[in-house]
Formats: C-alpha cells, structure tokens, sequence
C-alpha cells in the first residue's frame, strides 16, 4: 500500500540550482502585508482600516495603497479618538486621509464622556476606554474586517495573535480558542456579528518599521524626530503637559530635547530623551536600545503583566 | 541534507557590503508538557542579547513573586504571555518571537506541547523553515516526539533539529545522547525522514543553546544556534516553474490614483513559486488560455523579472477572462481536477465522517467539497497505516474529496504551496483541518 507522507526525496534531484541571493528581509515582510491586505479585499465586503497617524498605522495605508496601486484605496479608516491626541498628530492623519484620497470616521472617546456613556478613570487614562467607541463604530458601520497596526514583537498578548483573528458578536477575543493559521491560507469566514482584526504587521519589529520608513521615504508626525518639548517627569516616564491634566504637587515642566517612539493618548504616552533627529539616527537608536517600545513610553502596560491581554479580551486593538 | 550540517558549521563570512541584509529563517519548536521549552526560547532569546533590560527585569519580578530561587530568572516567563500560562505554567497557544544575529532574523513560532493542542504544533510547522524538537533527556522519545516528526515530514518542513534537553538532570548524558541519537533515526527511517541532528543541551543552564558548553566534552557538535545559523533557509523556489494565484484584478477605471490609469487592468498576487518575466508566455490554468506577460508592476515601478515570494501585479497583453481564484502558471500547469486524495490533519473537537460537506481554501480559491470516503489513518506510536472509519482530533486520516468546482492541485510532495489546502466548516466558519493532496494516480 501507499504510504501517507510520500517520501519526496529522490524529486529533489542532484541538480539543485546554486544558491541565489537571499531575498531581503523587508521585501519579504512588505510581500506578505501585500497579500495579507489584499486576501482581506478579495474576501470581504466592508473593511476598515485603523489610522491614528502613528507610524505603525501610517506604514499600514502606505501598504495599503501599494496593494491596490493604481486603484485607490477601497475601504475607510477609522480613527478612535481618545480626546486628548496630540495636535500635531491629528492635523498629519487629515494630510495624509487627504494624501490617499480616503474617508475617515472618527469614533471620539470626548463623545462618550459628554453624554455619560463613559466615565473618566481616576488615574486620567483613557486608553482602556477606546473599546467601546470602536466597537460602536464597528457594529453601526457593519464592518467585517479591521486592519490593524499591531505587531507581535510589542506585547507578550499581541505575540499570540493570529494575522487573521476572529472576534465574536461582542468584539471580544478568546485567545485560547483561536483558530489555526496553516500556511498563508488565512480564513476570514465568520458567523453574523463577528468580525476579524487583521494585522499585516505582525512579523515586524520596531526596527523593521523603521527601516521601511526609510527605504520608502515615508513622512511621519514630526514629533517622531527629535525637538524641544516641555515635558514633566510622571512614574519614570517624560509627559508633555496639556489640558489633559493638572500639574500634581512638585511637578515643574522642563524643556528637553525628546522624541516619541509611539503616539498614543498623551495621557499615558511618554517621550524618551533622544537626538535622533532624522530617520537614519532612529533607527541606529533603536538597533541600540535596552528598552522596549512600550515598557518606555506606555504607562498603561505598566499596571500588571496581563494589562494588554485584559484589553484585547474586551476588544481593544 | 541537515545530517551533514551537523560536523560542517559554515563560519561566519564577512559580510560583502556596509550594511548586510539579514535573511529571514522561519523556526517553529515542539514538545510535549514540561520538557522545558519556553524556557529554551527564553535561553535562546536572552543569550543572543534579544531580550531588552525592561523584559527582563518585568521576568525577574514576576519569577521571585512566583517563588523562583534559580539563578537569573525564570525565562520562560518570556514567552509565556497569556494569564492562563503563567497561572498553571504550561503553553496554551502558538506564540512568535523574533530575534536577530549578525547574519539573521529569525521568526520563532513557540508552539505549544499539550497533546490536545497539537493543531498549533501544525500551525508552526506549515509555514516553518525549521522545526526544533525538544526530547526531555530524562523521558527520551516519547509518542509525542513521534507525533511532531511526523507532522513534520508529512508538512515537509525543510530542515528538523532535535533539541535533547535537561541534560543536567540525568547521570550519564552521553548515554541518553547516543540513546536518543539512535531512537531518533529509527523514527525518522520509518517516516521517512532525513534523520536530525540531535544537539544536547540545558536551557535552564544555558549549556550548548548559544554558548558551547564545556560539562559536555563529548559532544564535538555545534551548538543550537550555531546549527540554525549554518542551515540554509528555504528551499529556493525561483528556478521552479511559474505560479501565481490570482488575488484582485485590479482595474482602477475612474477611480484611479492617476488619471493616465483609467484603462488600467492588472492580476495582483503573491509569486508562489517561480519567476516571469516582461514577454514570458503564461496560462490561466481554469480555462487553458495562453498569453503574454505585458508588464509587472511593483507599486509604481514597473520591472522586467520578479521572482517567488514577492507580491506584484501583472499585466497581460490580451483581456482574458481572470478573476480572483486564478492561478497564472507557466511550464507544466497543473490540470484541474474535480476528485483527489488527499492527506487531512484533523483539527477539530468533532469528528470527520464520510460524506461530510465542507469549504476547501487552495490558493486563492474557496469551493464546496465533500468527504466521499475516510481510508486509514496514521498510528502515531507504529508509524503504520491502519483502516479507519472516521477522524478524530490531531488524527492524520487519507480521504477522497470531491470538489463542486475543479482546482488546478499539485501535489503536496512536489510543491508546499500548490498542494496545501485548509478545510472549513460552512456553517460554523472554523477551520477544520490541514490538507496536503497526494499525487495525482497515487490512490
């Protein structure tokens, strides 16, 4: 009888080819964001892309529109709003929304807080309280696939991600039920109400990141290069003050010269003393670093060991 | 092939320009409960200086809490991200990490060992360049280092390297070494499989995971790492015949980016295999049609050659008709097929019975099927085939499927791509199994 696992070996025959040159490690990670992005297009009928401005998210429609190319963009993205967004940053995603020629809905944490959906938490974050407007936007827009920005390498939650992950009827993830991804056959199937997050970032680094930003000649908020900022000293991390809080007892502002590594809500999102002023000097700061890109600039991840995979269990991104 | 690799490191070569490009190795572990290998990924991830100052403290404040009175930390609180783990120690789901040396990234699927979750052991190892599996020197080869090698011979991962763990704990290492050494052949004889180096080592020790150790003078063989960096990464698929599924025709019209693109109409897909050129001639393998490769476009550039593993758009000279679940081929393309065998990993809590209906998802493709017959299984602890009536989770089963639409199905020994296919279930929506389809005739 046959055998079940065919013993291949003699078909790879003693005329192996030499070996070319290794492919390169981004055009390898930009292919797969490509196919992940459009096997998402190809199957579903109304995705929706987070966009913050940040650089993850920026790199994400940068290959979006690759993907596409010449097509426009056929999806919208979607901005959860914490209120409390650096300006900067606000006025780069409506350059680069225009840039693309794509919609943008914004679902605005500042909403919720008004008219008493949400509550303001005591310790003045509101990154845990993005969930519910995004999963508003999600339900009243029937999206069915949302891409986001998330990559494995940033949190010991989102390194059990699927690329294509399922999300029930009340957006939560069940990260010990999660379906197995077998070779690049995603299955974006789902029953009515639930959704898939979709990342095609998920295989990069930070260092990756910035390497593509470089090579693709991608702009960024400025506030990602080094520049003088007023910042206090909060918990170990560098807070540029703003409306978002009152100064607390001994805290003085001082101008430093800073650079963000994320750009998130400027409650929790923190600066680190840096001179790279250009994209080459980040990236040899970041192939230098001792410290992560959360654990450096993210209170929120600091509140226990399971912080992140609290929030994604209720919907977060 | 990895049997030489075991007396022959390749030294590390200068790198021919300033700034070297790393190449990309995909690795997957496997083992079973306990053996230890979480911790060999935090070993591997702290030894090669990837585990930044931050992570590390978090671990070594999680470990003393947790009543750790080792040395250094408890690493395998690195990988081990969910609640859950960390609570009851053990590794429900498929983690990734990623390090880098000199010369390489590396994407490392840590793959649980539970036996109930074998599936993620499949999920590693389908898109893996290497699967380490890890033997627990004080166990040996148990059934379930018999299960991880055969999935990965029947997923044909190209290289497969046995990590012999806990060497510290037992008397005579050399022994169990040569023990294991010869266990591991015989498995790997009957599968078949080229047999695998087997490495001793201590991931609790740091012994021989990324620093030769000097407790095992017997073993003159490289160390973990050294062996991944010397292994060649996948196999080169550019001097194969030409593949590309099609995913989007792309067809800006008025919509498009730049008003000169209006009559633009583009096959965008991921290269599967192979290279095409500007002039190549192609054949849409549904319909049979031939024609000629106009251009490819990579974002706005236009080039002449791509090669497999890149995502491009291709331009034909005459308007055929191509949509998503296409497949351009070139060289011997493959004819589709309404009725195969295949070879089914099954993932799912419910069996499989003859006469089920299902999805099938090959290439870019999504077609009812159904189950017409169950023929045998795999015994994971003979290696022998034996009659079955059903399926059974982490079962490996041979059925007949039959398709309502015909797919053009290489078969899974002569192209991992071509031939791999995964299973759903209409109604619920989950993945039900990994297929690999047997050659045509083999039945």
């Amino acid at each position: 009888m046959t055998t079940l696992i065919p013993d291949p070996r003699p078909a790879v025959a003693a005329t192996t080819p030499p070996p070319a040159d290794p492919p390169d490690l981004l055009d390898m990670l930009e292919s797969e964001a490509l196919h992940i992005i459009r096997e998402v297009v190809g199957e579903l009928e109304r995705p929706v892309m987070l966009f913050s401005g940040g650089k993850d998210s920026v790199v994400m429609l940068h290959l979006a529109a690759k993907a596409l190319w010449p097509a426009p963009v056929p999806f919208p993205v979607l901005h959860v709003d914490t209120g409390h967004n650096f300006p900067e940053v606000l006025a780069f995603r409506d350059a680069a929304v225009e840039h693309y020629g794509v919609q943008l809905h914004v679902a605005s944490v500042q909403d919720y807080l008004d008219d008493g959906r949400l509550r303001e938490r005591s310790d003045g974050t509101r990154n845990p309280l993005q969930t519910l407007p995004l999963l508003d936007a999600i339900e009243e827009h029937r999206f069915d696939a949302v891409f986001g920005g998330g990559r494995r390498d940033e949190d010991k939650a989102r390194a059990k991600e699927r690329i294509v992950s399922l999300r029930n009827s009340f957006g939560h993830w069940d990260p010990k039920n999660q379906r197995p991804e077998l070779w690049h056959l995603y299955n974006t199937r789902r029953r009515p109400g639930e959704h898939v997050r979709v990342f095609p970032l998920s295989n990069w680094t930070e260092l990756d990141v910035w390497r593509y930003i470089a090579r693709e000649d991608i702009a960024l908020p400025s506030l990602y290069y080094a520049h003088e900022r007023s910042v206090l000293e909060r918990d170990g991390m560098l807070l540029s003050p703003g409306d978002w809080a009152e100064l607390r007892d001994g805290e003085e502002p001082s101008v430093r010269t800073v650079r963000y590594r994320t750009v998130g809500d400027m409650s929790c999102t923190g600066a680190v003393a840096s001179t790279a002023g250009d994209v080459e000097a980040v990236i040899a700061e970041v192939a230098a670093t001792t410290i992560t890109e959360r654990g450096a600039t993210r209170a929120d991840d600091r509140l226990s060991e399971a912080a992140m995979e609290d929030r994604k269990k209720e919907g977060y991104f | 092939m990895s049997t030489t690799t075991t007396s022959t490191v390749a030294p590390a070569t200068a790198p021919t320009t300033a700034i070297p490009t790393p190449t990309l190795l995909r690795l997957a572990t496997a083992g079973s409960v306990d053996d230890g290998k979480s911790t060999l990924i935090g070993r591997l991830l702290h030894d090669t200086k990837s585990v930044l100052a931050d992570q590390l403290a978090a671990v070594e404040d999680a470990s003393r809490r947790r009543g750790w009175t080792g040395e250094l930390a408890d690493l395998a609180l690195l990988t081990d991200g969910l609640r859950a783990e960390r609570e009851q120690g053990i590794t429900i789901d498929v983690a990734y990490r990623y390090f880098a040396t000199a010369d390489r990234s590396y994407v490392l699927a840590d793959t649980p060992g539970h036996v109930q979750y074998t599936r993620n052991t499949v999920t590693g190892a389908s898109t893996a360049d290497v699967v380490v599996v890890l033997v627990d020197a004080r166990n040996g080869v148990v059934e379930q280092t018999r299960r991880h090698l055969a999935v990965a011979a029947l997923l044909r991962v190209p290289h497969v390297v046995m990590a012999l763990n806990k060497i510290d704990l037992v008397e005579d290492p050399q022994q169990v070494h040569e023990q294991v050494a010869s266990q591991v052949a015989d498995v790997a004889g009957a599968l078949p499989l080229d047999v695998p180096p087997v490495v001793p080592l201590s991931a609790l020790r740091g012994d021989n995971v990324v620093h030769a150790s000097e407790s095992t003078p017997w073993y003159t063989g490289p160390t973990l790492l050294a062996l991944l960096e010397s292994l060649p990464a996948a196999r080169d698929l550019r001097h194969d015949a030409f593949r590309m599924p099609v995913q989007l025709v792309i067809r800006p019209q008025h919509g498009a980016q730049d008003a000169a693109h209006v009559d633009y109409r583009g096959y965008a897909g991921l290269i599967t295999a192979g290279a095409v050129e500007v002039g190549d001639r192609v054949v849409v393998a549904g319909s049979g049609r031939a024609t000629t490769v106009a251009g490819i476009d990579l974002d706005r550039s236009s080039v002449q050659r791509a090669e497999a593993g890149l995502s491009v758009t291709v331009r034909l000279s005459e308007e055929l008709d191509v949509s998503r679940g296409d497949l351009l081929a070139a060289g011997d393309v493959p004819t589709p097929r309404r009725t195969f065998s295949a070879v089914l990993c099954w993932l799912s809590e419910g069996p499989l019975r003859p006469g089920a209906r299902v999805l099938v998802k090959h290439g870019t493709s999504t077609v009812q099927a159904r189950v017409t017959s169950v023929r045998d299984r795999l015994d994971i602890s003979t290696l022998e085939h034996v009659p079955a009536e059903q399926g059974e989770l982490n079962d490996l089963v041979r059925v007949d499927l039959e398709l309502a639409q015909a797919l053009p199905l290489e078969s899974y020994s002569d192209s991992r791509k071509g031939g791999a296919f995964i299973v759903i279930d209409p109604q619920e929506a989950t993945t039900l199994a990994a297929g690999m389809v047997d050659a045509p005739g083999r039945h």
